[in-house]
């Protein structure tokens, strides 16, 4: 080992001592003083309850197949409608102005509403119209809602990565005889979706704890299943059974996709 | 006299304010390379990217093989299938090998297809010393490959005419040779050729005809020897002396 070699060895050393340091008096600081706190035996009682959560925690588990379930059917049917609202808003030929427009005025709408009055108001309106069954399932519309918010927020990062390729590509593939579509389709897209697979993995986390809101028009999945058992119960145990199951999805999918990205990344370089 | 493949007539162009092109006229015979010098911000680069139209032009024609390729509104795809271009910058698709970036235009416009079309494509690199990389992306090839890779992808689609746009000007000067020898060997097989580049030693031993540019028009233009021995204008002499030094 040289000299400077011992030195980073020592330097890699000091700043471990210090991380562990410093960690192990925050976490002992939580510890300590917390059940200090006059209400914590209440909380403790409501909220962090060994048993209810044991009790419960394999039928909300069950509850929150349906969440995935939903969370899944929707994710083609968003990025499908996003791309397709996304290239309407960039269509250049003046025939295809009105769907430009179209496009301008979607994004606008479901980007200003909050998602849940969204599902209260197509969750609720249209199955009012009287529908036969199954078009009248809350699991149908809540779909919908949902795809409708969130194609709307994923066409408007489509669109900022289809802007952010540079117009030398684009002139590159007209010189060789390329067409329009077949420049956007081979050339610019496959790098523009490659761009945004950032933003887009942070819209699927977004969307993954946004499927609890079904709950507020009928389906008994997680967040419901939750609700029931805590009237049942009078014991708010089951919301942290919940919290804790949607973390068990979401952390490891972040870390995923930060994983796949700095793997493509090092692929390339 | 034959027809000329190509022809600029009187071409004029500005962008807002700024007068690029003031009345461009240059004639290219099949089989010429003519080399365009001139310093930054003379007009060559505009030139070429008028000729296939990536602009478009104010006043004048541009005319391949005696159609005018410049009216408004003509469809231009055939066009530019049968004008090649390189640039600069290379503009490789990042997302694609060397190898699929040069089948890319070959299938989607061509329709050509499977093994013939691989063939052909694998020929090429051969032919450019690349065999080794087609299966490489642009981002793992140094800047002489990938613009090596460029000619080959323009090459690819059976161009009658060669459009450079200063195609070492980005590279590292070792690497200037590499493509250079491109071209000569382009040249050798009879390929029409337009080159806008500040490569001076190189003109003078390739070109058949240089046209000197400045301030949007061909001050003087002649066979090299003359051009780079005896220029007859004095802007030419002052460019030259500049750069030769």
């Amino acid at each position: 080992m040289n000299r400077r070699q011992a030195y980073e060895a020592a330097q890699r050393r000091r700043s471990l001592t210090v991380a562990g340091v410093s960690t192990f008096v925050v976490v002992a600081a939580i510890i300590l003083l917390v059940p200090l706190a006059p209400g914590w035996p209440a909380v403790r009682a409501s909220f962090f309850d060994g048993q209810v959560f044991a009790e419960t925690f394999p039928t909300l588990l069950r509850a929150f197949m349906i969440d995935i379930m939903i969370f899944a059917w929707s994710v083609p049917l968003i990025m499908g409608l996003g791309l397709a609202i996304a290239l309407a808003r960039g269509a250049r030929s003046p025939a295809l102005f009105p769907l430009r427009i179209f496009g301008a005025v979607y994004v606008d709408i479901f980007r200003g509403v909050p998602v849940v009055l969204t599902i209260y108001l197509i969750g609720f309106g249209i199955p009012g119209l009287g529908l036969p069954r199954p078009w009248n399932s809350p699991y149908i519309w809540g779909t919908v809602a949902l795809v409708l918010t969130y194609s709307a927020y994923v066409a408007e990062v489509l669109r900022s990565g289809i802007e952010s390729i540079h117009a030398s590509q684009r002139n590159a593939a007209i010189c060789l005889g390329l067409s329009e579509r077949d420049t956007m389709r081979y050339v610019i897209l496959p790098q523009a979706i490659r761009r945004v697979v950032p933003a887009n993995m942070n819209m699927l986390v977004a969307l993954q704890k946004d499927v609890a809101l079904l709950s507020f028009i009928g389906p008994v999945e997680i967040l419901r299943q939750a609700g029931i058992y805590k009237s049942l119960l009078a014991n708010f145990t089951p919301y942290v059974v919940a919290a804790v199951i949607f973390l068990l999805v979401t952390v490891p999918a972040t870390r995923y996709a930060d994983y796949l990205l700095n793997r493509d990344r090092d692929a390339r370089s | 006299m034959p027809e000329a493949k190509l022809s600029c007539r009187g071409i004029q162009k500005s962008f807002g304010d700024n007068h690029v092109l003031r009345g461009i006229d240059l004639d290219v015979a099949e089989g010429e390379m003519i080399c365009l010098i001139g310093a930054s911000g003379s007009g060559k680069s505009t030139l070429l990217r008028c000729i296939n139209q990536l602009e478009t032009i104010d006043e004048g024609a541009v005319l391949l093989e005696g159609q005018d390729i410049s009216e408004p509104g003509i469809d231009l795809g055939p066009v530019r299938r049968r004008i090649g271009i390189v640039f600069q910058s290379y503009n490789l698709f990042p997302h694609m090998s060397a190898l699929e970036n040069v089948l890319l235009a070959p299938r989607r416009v061509l329709h050509e297809q499977g093994g013939a079309l691989e063939t052909r494509a694998t020929e090429l690199f051969e032919r450019f010393g690349l065999a080794a990389h087609m299966q490489k992306y642009p981002d793992q090839l140094s800047g002489g490959q990938q613009q090596r890779v460029a000619v080959i992808r323009a090459l690819a689609m059976r161009p009658e005419i060669m459009l450079f746009d200063e195609i070492t000007a980005a590279l590292d000067p070792e690497l200037v040779g590499e493509v250079l020898a491109v071209l000569r060997h382009l040249r050798s097989e009879g390929m029409t050729m337009l080159l806008a580049t500040h490569e001076m030693g190189f003109a003078r031993e390739l070109a058949d005809r240089v046209c000197f540019m400045d301030g949007g028009v061909i001050v003087e233009e002649g066979p090299p020897e003359q051009i780079f021995t005896a220029p007859r204008v004095t802007r030419t002499q002052e460019f030259l002396r500049s750069v030769l030094r």
